[in-house]
């Protein structure tokens, strides 16, 4: 283990606010991307279930 | 065989294949984050120029590699579809646009990251972060040329061209970035040439590419059922399918 | 008609086309020397600094001017039905598009080069370097017409078409951009344009023979 403390693991040398920044930003990235996907396709199964049931209301 | 694969082609068959793929490509993308960022951020050593600084390359080198991996994949797939005319293919590469440029971007993000400690500014004109910026432009108007157009059919094949006239530009784009940084002896984004990249810095890197690669997979897999959804609206397999019915 | 009287045919066509409408090809001249003359404004009057800008200035001048220009390409031809009698002509579609990218580069992208020393003098370049200036131009306006076809091509009719066609366009202009600003730079600084000018000219031999064929490509998909 190269730490010594929970505390020099955050600091990073000083570089703290870069290193988390940048890991940061990208796990942010990759939990909002899927979400946004969900989103997507719930809107589109909303959308399709709403064609369907039009379609058999009219039949 | 054939039938296999052109089975799999239309999107009636792929849909429920890709649904199945998804976890499986999730898994890796977990454990492949799980160890590469353990030996990022816990085994890898400091670097004697760069400190812990240094550490960002673990998810800026992923990233880039990335953005660059997937242009080519989008742009192998778009030629397909407007060489074959296959619908499907189209779709993927509409699919993998997104995430792309995503990567373009957050290669772009830690990279600035990377340069201000070590250079003292947010941007710095160094080949690669320059050559990343247009990759992430020419993912942008991919996007917005397929967005803009109406027509999907046009819509792929004219996002195909760009693709492919982009995949072609890209080697040159490099090579005359690369020429014009060096020509004006430009700052540098990298490990400085009297670090040696221990084992363990190499194995990191590689793991989280291959992080960030599961991961590509498991979007494009979701994004291309949600076109599929979108476009396939008017077939009958949709509408048979157990989420449209509940 | 031989390859070489349809190609003459179709520039002098685009040639007379572009006369009766001066006013959009002197408009694109007039934005090139309003551009160049913005960057002394907003940056100050320090000859100095002035003279080591002026390559970049002038050739990214020059790419907004033919970024101006390209609609003028394809979309009064498809307005008119035109476009669509050349896709369907027993000629073969890439020569009548090469003639009009010829065409295109003669009134868009020629009237630069003859301007640009005059620029370059409000600059305080040297008379060699100047020179290079020229020669870069020669060699990249046409290759920015080359591949500013294709973009036109691929947003033919399609909304949004001026700033889609520069986001499109735009960054493959950057190679050009680099070897032909970067060749007037090289002149100067004592290194010779040698290189950046032969790298220039090769690209514009790969866009000479590709760009037509993408542009074609990408016309028929519009024309559909």
């Amino acid at each position: 283990m190269i730490w010594n403390s929970p505390g020099e693991f955050f600091a990073m040398g000083g570089y703290g606010l870069y290193v988390w920044g940048s890991f940061g930003v990208c796990l942010l990235a990759l939990i909002i991307e899927p979400l946004l996907l969900a989103k997507r396709r719930t809107e589109v199964l909303r959308s399709l279930r709403r064609e369907l049931s039009i379609k058999e209301e009219t039949r | 065989m054939s039938t296999i694969t052109w089975k799999y082609a239309s999107p009636q068959h792929f849909y429920p294949l890709a649904g199945k793929m998804i976890p499986w490509f999730l898994a890796l993308t977990l454990v492949f984050g799980a160890v590469g960022l353990w030996l990022g951020l816990f085994v890898a050593p400091t670097d004697a120029q760069q400190g812990q600084g240094y550490r960002i390359i673990f998810v800026h080198v992923a990233a880039s590699w990335m953005s660059m991996f997937l242009y080519v994949v989008m742009a192998f797939w778009a030629g397909v579809g407007l060489g074959f005319n296959t619908r499907l293919s189209s779709m993927m590469a509409s699919a993998i646009a997104p995430t792309g440029a995503m990567f373009a971007f957050l290669s772009l993000w830690t990279g600035a990251l990377w340069g201000k400690p070590m250079w003292g500014t947010w941007w710095v004109w160094d080949a690669r972060l320059t050559s990343e910026l247009i990759l992430f432009f020419l993912y942008l108007g991919f996007i917005a040329l397929q967005a803009a157009i109406d027509d999907t059919r046009r819509a792929d094949k004219a996002g195909a061209i760009i693709a492919l006239v982009g995949v072609v530009n890209v080697p040159i784009i490099y090579f005359s970035v690369m020429w014009w940084n060096t020509l004006h002896q430009g700052a540098s984004v990298s490990l400085t040439k009297g670090s040696s990249m221990a084992h363990t810095m190499l194995l990191g890197m590689l793991l989280m590419a291959l992080c960030f690669w599961m991961y590509s997979i498991v979007m494009t897999l979701l994004r291309v059922r949600a076109i599929m959804l979108e476009r396939e609206r008017h077939t009958e397999w949709v509408a048979r399918l157990q989420e449209v019915q509940s | 008609m031989t390859t070489l009287g349809v190609f003459l045919a179709v520039v002098r066509r685009d040639l007379l086309v572009a006369l009766r409408r001066k006013s959009e090809v002197l408009t694109s001249l007039f934005f090139f020397v309003i551009v160049v003359s913005l960057f002394p404004l907003g940056i100050g009057p320090e000859m100095d600094l002035l003279r080591k800008i002026a390559p970049g200035v002038l050739w990214v001048a020059a790419l907004l001017a033919t970024m101006l220009s390209l609609n003028r390409l394809f979309a009064n031809d498809h307005a008119d039905g035109t476009l669509e009698q050349m896709a369907l002509a027993p000629v073969p579609l890439g020569l009548l598009v090469a003639g009009k990218i010829f065409a295109h580069w003669l009134v868009a992208g020629l009237p630069l080069v003859l301007i640009a020393p005059v620029l370059g003098v409000q600059f305080d370049l040297g008379s060699r370097p100047l020179g290079v200036l020229m020669l870069s131009l020669l060699l990249g306006t046409p290759l920015l017409s080359l591949i500013g076809a294709i973009g036109a091509a691929l947003t033919l009719g399609v909304r949004g078409g001026g700033v889609l066609v520069s986001l499109l366009t735009l960054p493959l202009f950057i190679p050009a951009l680099i070897f032909g600003a970067g060749a007037v730079e090289a002149d100067i600084s004592g290194m010779g344009a040698a290189g950046h000018l032969s790298l220039l000219g090769g690209l514009l031999a790969l866009a000479a023979f590709f760009a037509p064929w993408a542009t074609t490509g990408a016309l028929r998909i519009a024309l559909e």
